[in-house]
């Protein structure tokens, strides 16, 4: 094999914490990237693989981080970590370029596309002018934006999140880069549109020849771009390979863990693996029982909604105003003890309804029929203590919290709202009960949401919603922004919880594979309607509308997951 | 991860943050100094005889030595009148004159007046340290008491305006912009025709009503920003009320916005008190404040005596100051970004 084009040896990078202490982000990382190669940098959140590639970008944040001495980053016989900032400045762009996660704040949204992609042709290449206005609209070309000669002068605003990413790709290849690394290119994106990033990427890695170093949390997406594949764990590389290898015949505890952790497709077994097992070498031992899913027909329908809509208002010109219909006539039924799952992508309204059912936001028309009262129609004072009955969990842990709040505070405040539980010191009991309930030591009665994990946090806003014994429990997206190995730490979670309190979910999420093992109904949400609904298994096999089926279809690494579970 | 069952919130984090400070460390000691002088002063124990006429006029600084007597006023002996020859006619205060002209002569304290004070006297003799101490509670009283009025105004309507928004907001909105239309002295001088009489509680109803403005703005703002996150629309699904939400969920979050707010404030108030005293519209004459002395200091200054404004000022500088870099270093450790 030839000489490599990136080689990494012993790469340490060091943060100085706030108290003075020093975090190890990265721990002796090694390894080598090839011209015309693809490799995927994989890990969950904390295992410093955007710090390693931060640090081959020479933008590791100067004020606390540093690469240690003795790690040398090899590219085309230079080593990176001894070039001055100006050599470094030199190298950025021209020779190594970066995509980044948000495609949304990387551009600048008071210049057009064209400018800030003509500065960087003028900056690096020194075309001028019309050359560079040519260029621009061939890389726009490339990069698969339509109409390229019109849309060269429009706004970010202008453009969807899938052609800012497109453009952001266009600025990273303009100077025809040796090395893209892109980190975590499509994880704000919805899923059809990922699939197309993806395909992207690798036609352009392979018509430039150029190298790309890809990095991600998911290892379903790897199938699809990477030739070699790193798995990296608290700073340490777990284990590398070929993608056929990583795949096909994992050798390392945690990689098999990845792979296993994420829900089936095909099957739905009784729990889902979680990584503890596996390094704790239970692997094999995975039940292969079934978990049941589907409605028979005579469950108690615990909450019945019919042609629920909401109509957000805009002014629209001086006098006119206009109408977004975000839900659109929402029927369906929620039976008791079940799931209902719901899928979409962003903008579908799937948030906006579960807002709606809750009246966290008025409804524009439409019933919600909950104990034979419907909850759209009564005073805010009567549904008062009706809310303690349908509760929520958001999506994003780090918000969902009051920050000033301990979580014993955050647990009792419902319990004393609705007057449950007869004095102070039942309550507390009440919440530490809930606290070991759902995995949490006791001690954590006294902490701050500031001292926990994702994870965490979010088992604490489950046990807030479990306070108040509710029947319906909406979950919006609540484990979607949690790493995989402890999404199916929550996911066996909630399913536990259900079993035994015997509650009815909305399950909302984008994740198909998710819903797909959670629910025995789906509904398909669209534009703010529902475009299809059906038993969960009947929807996976047979989707009948045509929106569905390229979900289906865009759904990421479905066969990689598959061959991971041939194991 | 700390054992120990009441575990640093985000107060306690942001004190530790604040003390590895050196500069927030200095200044709040020297803060806490002026509080130790004016809690003395407010119980009697320093100062309390500020208005005793103690040196001659006009007492220059221990340090420069006494005055030559060509600048002194003869310090007045009661005129040895000569009694009038209005036959016939008896004074029927002649006694008690004769008494109190026995008893004025009898008291030394007009003999013992000194020539130089620590830090020199005013145009009665009162000692300058004394008043400056004095002025320091006045000073310290109005610029604390007037932040907490305006803040407590500019959070509240602040808060119902950027929770509630709409119409709510709008109304707000439009106060807001009405009273800060006018010209602020305009302002000044009509609260204090309203309430027609000098004092401190004036001076501190001036301050306080009209300082709210920029409070709210920006307790306004933050409102907007928390109103729809994800904590308070969890708060409603549980059922808090509007005051709740408002109160025990989003007050906590922005408090540090509140608490810059108010030592700016305080710091800002005691300069201000300073002008209105300039202006007329200070504190009564049977009190001190550090307004006043300045305001006196703009006739002695013609005369060469410089020691009242040149105390008043420093004593003013060095709270101010160190006030301001308190405030600087509290901003930073309380910082939720940090978070």
């Amino acid at each position: 094999m030839t000489e490599p084009l990136l080689s990494v040896r012993d790469l340490r990078v060091d943060f100085r914490l706030d108290d003075g202490a020093v975090l190890h982000a990265v721990r002796g990382v090694s390894f080598d990237v090839h011209a015309n190669q693809t490799v995927a940098l994989v890990g969950e959140s904390g295992s410093g693989k955007s710090v390693s590639a931060l640090a081959i970008m020479g933008l590791l944040p100067v004020s606390n981080a540093s690469a240690v001495a003795g790690g040398v980053i090899n590219y085309r016989d230079r080593d990176l970590l001894g070039l001055t900032p100006r050599e470094m400045t030199a190298l950025r762009g021209a020779e190594i370029s970066m995509v980044f996660q948000e495609p949304m704040s990387s551009l600048n949204p008071v210049f057009s596309i064209g400018f800030q992609l003509i500065e960087v042709l003028k900056k690096h290449l020194g075309l001028g002018g019309k050359r560079a206005r040519a260029r621009a609209i061939e890389l726009l070309h490339e990069v698969g934006i339509p109409d390229p000669h019109i849309r060269i002068d429009a706004y970010p605003y202008q453009l969807s999140g899938g052609q800012q990413q497109r453009v952001m790709i266009a600025m990273a290849i303009a100077c025809e880069p040796r090395l893209l690394i892109a980190d975590e290119p499509t994880t704000a994106l919805d899923i059809t549109i990922q699939k197309q990033i993806l395909t992207l990427l690798s036609d352009l890695q392979k018509r430039r020849r150029m190298a790309m170093l890809f990095i991600t949390h998911d290892l379903g997406l790897v199938a699809q771009v990477a030739d070699q594949v790193i798995v990296m764990r608290d700073g340490e590389i777990r284990e590398q390979g070929g993608v056929q290898k990583i795949f096909a015949a994992p050798q390392d505890s945690y990689t098999k863990a990845l792979l296993a952790c994420r829900p089936p497709l095909a099957r739905r077994p009784m729990r889902l693996p979680v990584v503890e097992d596996f390094l704790s070498g239970l692997s094999a031992t995975a039940d292969t029982a079934e978990r049941p899913r589907g409605l028979l027909g005579n469950e108690e329908i615990v909450l019945q909604v019919s042609r629920l809509a909401k109509n957000f208002r805009f002014r629209d010109g001086l006098l006119r105003k206009s109408e977004f219909a975000a839900v659109k006539n929402a029927s369906f039924s929620l039976a008791k003890g079940k799931t209902l799952g719901l899928v979409g992508e962003s903008g579908s309204g799937k948030t906006t309804l579960a807002l709606t059912l809750l009246r966290l936001t008025p409804a524009s028309g439409g019933t919600v029929l909950f104990n034979g009262r419907d909850l759209l129609a009564l005073t805010p004072d009567e549904a008062m203590p009706l809310k303690r009955h349908i509760q929520i969990v958001f999506q994003n842990p780090y918000a969902s919290l009051n920050p000033r709040f301990t979580a014993g505070q955050s647990l009792m405040e419902p319990m004393q709202v609705h007057g449950i539980g007869a004095d102070g010191r039942a309550r507390v009991d009440m919440a530490l009960e809930l606290l070991r309930k759902t995995g949490l030591p006791e001690s954590a009665f006294f902490k701050y949401p500031h001292e926990f994990s994702g994870g965490q946090r979010q088992r604490i806003a489950i046990a807030r919603c479990l306070t108040m014994k509710p029947d319906v429990l909406i979950c919006d997206e609540a484990v979607s922004a949690l790493d995989l190995s402890v999404q199916a730490q929550l996911l066996n979670l909630l399913q536990d919880l259900q079993d035994e309190f015997g509650m009815s979910y909305l399950f909302i999420s984008h994740d198909l594979a998710v819903v797909k093992y959670m629910s025995d109904e789906v509904m398909v949400m669209k534009d703010g309607e529902i475009v299809e609904m059906a038993g969960a298994d009947e929807i996976y096999a047979n989707p009948r509308h045509p929106y569905t089926q390229q979900l289906l279809a865009a759904a990421p690494g479905a066969d990689a997951v598959m061959k991971g579970q041939t194991v | 991860m700390s054992q120990s069952a009441a575990s640093p919130g985000l107060w306690s984090l942001a004190w530790r943050r604040l003390r590895r400070d050196r500069v927030a460390m200095v200044s709040l000691a020297a803060v806490c100094a002026y509080l130790v002088v004016v809690v003395a002063a407010a119980l009697g124990l320093l100062a309390a005889d500020w208005a005793r006429e103690a040196g001659v006029n006009y007492a220059p600084p221990a340090f420069t030595g006494a005055a030559s007597s060509s600048t002194e006023i003869q310090t007045r002996q009661p005129p040895v009148v000569a009694a009038p020859d209005d036959t016939g006619i008896i004074d029927p205060l002649a006694t008690t004159l004769a008494e109190l002209r026995k008893s004025l002569a009898a008291a030394p304290a007009v003999a013992a007046r000194a020539q130089t004070l620590p830090l020199g006297g005013d145009k009665w003799g009162r000692d300058v340290l004394k008043k400056v101490i004095k002025g320091a509670e006045t000073s310290l009283v109005v610029g604390v008491i007037a932040a907490l009025l305006a803040v407590c105004i500019g959070t509240v309507l602040g808060a119902y305006a950027g929770y509630h928004g709409g119409r709510m907001d709008d109304f707000f909105n439009w106060v807001y912009s009405v009273f800060t239309s006018i010209p602020y002295l305009l302002l000044v001088l009509a609260i204090a025709a309203v309430l027609n009489q000098k004092g401190t509680l004036t001076v501190i109803l001036i301050l306080g009503l009209t300082g709210w403005t920029g409070i709210f703005r920006l307790v306004r703002a933050e409102y907007l920003k928390h109103r729809t996150r994800e904590y308070v629309l969890a708060a409603d699904a549980i059922g808090a009320s509007h005051t709740r939400r408002m109160f025990a969920h989003i007050f906590p979050n922005v408090s540090h916005v509140v608490l810059v707010q108010l030592s700016l404030h305080v710091v800002l108030f005691i300069k201000s008190e300073v002008i209105l005293s300039f202006l007329g519209f200070g504190v009564g004459v049977d009190t001190v404040s550090w307004g006043s002395m300045l305001s006196e200091a703009q006739s002695e200054l013609i005369l060469g005596k410089w020691w009242q404004l040149a105390t008043a000022t420093a004593a003013m500088a060095v709270l101010v100051t160190a006030f301001s870099l308190f405030t600087d270093a509290l901003r930073d450790a309380l910082d939720p970004r940090l978070k």
